[in-house]
């Protein structure tokens, strides 16, 4: 009695954590563009002049400014990755104006020095005197100063050119832009002759770090091609979200109701630990904070197909083993024990496969193999486990007795 | 209905080997000299799918395509309010959005799919695909040779090539397009058939448990009757993926419409390799474990 009262808890209870949560996660999945509309473009990157260098340093700070760029045209949750060596993925959904955002994308980040010319409002400056490939690539670097605030200094190509413009704005502004974003201005203190300068003024360690690295891109800009893009029309995107889940939810009806027809109580049981599987499936997918693409969710409908195979196994094996006319109880001991290594051999085969896939595979193919490695740990967890556990525990309080309730004619079980 | 001992799977599976050896061959034909319709993944070039809130005729279509001046026709299919155009070069930001400008013009509330892949990346793509399927299939050998020997790694790997190789020859004769879902799909259904192999080889293993197996005839009944007790099995797992993958094909978005589609061909391979194909090769090789039992020399 304290068994079945133990079995009921459990089920009540993950019933109603399941029942009252799952409207709330599934609006926080997030969903892929394929989903919802948007666009997605693979960009390799090229340093802009010949023999130029092209580092992870140079990679990763290009996908920030292409980040900051895509915040100031105003899309929403730009997400911008860099992959391997050379290339960045950008994502950005709902946009209006695609041609633009691209457009603007592709062109590479211009850092400028500039003064300001006459009618200039305070504060912004609108002659360029230098641009990035006017300074040493690499050069700039973070130091400090007698008073031991952080100093860059840089290093540029042309000393005359230097000195000329360090000469004309002596006690000025010479500011520092990367596209049209004011970075910082710096006064000139001297006339510089040597071609080296160093900036100061009130930085922190990090913000000069940060400006150090921009003056290195700037004078390393990369040049960006498109190699893959995707776009997808927000009303297609729905389309495809609704259908997919219509032919979801239709295969996995038909399929609870093959395992209770099939296995009546133990698959009724199967079928709850199926639920509770795809429920988990999502809980992990808002955790996790993965996007949901279309290859995901048929990744997902798949995985439940996949995942009552152990439930199958189990429930045969069991049954196997009542009509060679054991006990119920053993029975499903002995079907739990031996279904355990079968179960466990098929799914370690098919991580394998879905490691591989991760490994080799870009964008999609990464995304689905992700999702079918994490379906086969949480069904080895519910559809395994918990499952058998399930069934013990039915067996154990007696509330399972008879061969019918597991789908067993009384006439097939031979005596022992 | 359930089979006991009267079906002998070894014997049947001759027939099943000149079966598969048939489309093999047909495959192998029609690979060599058509080749796969590979759309854009592959092949380099954009693919833009439309979905309508109307039905629309190709002579409707044709003005919006010719305003865009491209060198080469794209090939156009029409659906029930859907489109699907497809050009061999790639097109740039303007030209897409031209396009879109146009189509929009004869209907307002469609809605664009539009993927680009430059040639290289394609081939990268291919290549990628390519080393998954070689290595998936060492990292199996691996593990079922570990897991159990090398005459079971070696039927299980021949079973899941076959499964795999006959959604390409399938896709090859009936020219439907490979994309980069169908990789995945033909990566899917090496994890699950070896999966469907699998289960049948552990019965084998555990039947091979009990008492010695002399002769050849006591392995193919042995085989047999491992192949009889995990048959429904077989049959009911396979049911419920490919219910699940049908509803995929049938009803799903129209992006993984092929993919669904490789997928529900190869999980009837993968079951039909399992039962006919992995265990009597298994039988095969494990009869010439054994050169002194050979009274009954069946020819597969």
């Amino acid at each position: 009695m304290k068994r079945l009262m133990g079995f009921i808890i459990t089920v009540l209870v993950l019933t109603g954590v399941m029942a009252f949560t799952t409207p709330g996660l599934l609006d926080k999945v997030r969903l892929g563009l394929d989903l919802k509309g948007g666009f997605e473009i693979l960009y390799q990157a090229e340093p802009m002049d010949v023999g130029g260098e092209l580092t992870r340093a140079s990679l990763q700070k290009t996908a920030e400014s292409l980040e900051k760029r895509a915040n100031a045209l105003g899309t929403s949750e730009p997400e911008v990755t860099t992959e391997g060596t050379d290339r960045i993925r950008l994502k950005i959904a709902g946009v209006t104006d695609e041609a633009e955002v691209r457009k603007k994308m592709k062109e590479p980040a211009v850092l400028t020095f500039r003064s300001a010319a006459e009618g200039d409002a305070a504060g912004t400056y609108s002659k360029i005197e230098l641009v990035g490939s006017d300074f040493v690539e690499g050069a700039a670097e973070v130091q400090r100063d007698q008073l031991n605030q952080p100093v860059i200094s840089i290093k540029v190509k042309d000393k005359d050119k230097f000195a000329e413009i360090t000469k004309r704005l002596l006690g000025k502004e010479l500011a520092i832009y990367l596209d049209e974003r004011l970075l910082s201005a710096p006064f000139v203190r001297a006339e510089l002759t040597d071609g080296n300068a160093s900036i100061s003024g009130n930085y922190t360690i990090d913000e000069a770090r940060e400006l150090a690295d921009t003056i290195n891109l700037g004078a390393l800009p990369l040049k960006l091609t498109e190699k893959y893009s995707q776009s997808v029309g927000a009303t297609l995107g729905k389309q495809s979200l609704d259908q997919t889940i219509m032919a979801g939810l239709v295969a996995s009806v038909i399929i609870l109701i093959f395992m209770i027809g099939m296995y009546r109580l133990p698959g009724i049981l199967a079928s709850f630990a199926l639920i509770l599987h795809t429920w988990l499936l999502i809980l992990v997918f808002v955790l996790a904070d993965f996007t949901l693409t279309l290859p995901g969710i048929a990744a997902f409908i798949l995985g439940i197909g996949m995942a009552v195979d152990a439930n199958i196994i189990t429930n045969e094996r069991i049954r196997e083993e009542m009509r060679s006319g054991k006990s119920i109880l053993s029975s499903v001991k002995a079907g739990n024990k031996t279904s355990f290594r079968t179960v466990m051999d098929a799914n370690v085969t098919t991580i394998i496969v879905a490691a591989v896939m991760f490994a080799f595979g870009t964008g999609a193919v990464k995304g689905f193999a992700l999702i079918l490695i994490v379906e086969i740990v949480l069904s080895i967890v519910t559809n395994l486990y918990f499952a058998h556990w399930l069934l013990s525990t039915l067996v154990k309080s007696g509330a399972l007795k008879k061969p019918k309730q597991f789908g067993v004619k009384e006439s097939d079980i031979s005596a022992l | 209905m359930r089979f006991k001992k009267e079906l002998d799977f070894v014997h049947l599976s001759k027939y099943f080997y000149i079966f598969s050896i048939v489309l093999t061959v047909l495959g192998v034909g029609f690979l060599a000299f058509l080749g796969l319709n590979y759309s854009v993944d592959f092949k380099a070039g954009s693919n833009v799918d439309v979905a309508l809130s109307k039905s629309i005729t190709q002579e409707q279509l044709a003005p919006a395509l010719a305003s865009l001046n491209m060198e080469h026709e794209p090939s156009i299919t029409i659906g029930d309010q859907r489109v699907n155009i497809r050009y061999d070069e790639v097109l740039n930001d303007t030209q897409s959005e031209a396009l879109k400008t146009e189509i929009t013009k004869l209907d307002d509330q469609a809605s664009f799919e539009i993927n680009t892949v430059d040639t290289e990346m394609a081939k990268e793509l291919a290549r990628n695909a390519i080393y998954s399927v070689l290595l998936s299939c060492l990292g199996i050998i691996i593990y079922v040779s570990i897991r159990f020997e090398w005459r079971f790694a070696l039927a299980a790997i021949v079973a899941l090539m076959h499964d795999a190789f006959m959604v390409v020859a399938i896709f090859s004769i009936f020219r439907l397009e490979v994309d980069i879902t169908f990789i995945v799909a033909v990566l899917t259904i090496i994890g699950y058939s070896i999966n469907d192999t699998i289960v049948i080889f552990d019965r084998i293993r555990e039947n091979l448990r009990f008492g010695k197996q002399k002769t050849y005839e006591d392995l193919k009944a042995l085989v047999n009757k491992s192949v009889a007790q995990t048959l429904m099995r077989s049959l009911y797992t396979a049911f419920t993926v490919f219910i699940a993958a049908f509803f995929l094909f049938a009803l799903g978005g129209e992006s993984i419409k092929m993919f669904s589609l490789a997928m529900v061909i190869g999980l009837l391979f993968g079951a039909y390799s399992s039962i006919f194909i992995a265990s009597p090769l298994w039988l095969l090789l494990k009869k010439r474990q054994k050169p002194a039992v050979n009274n009954n020399p069946a020819k597969a």
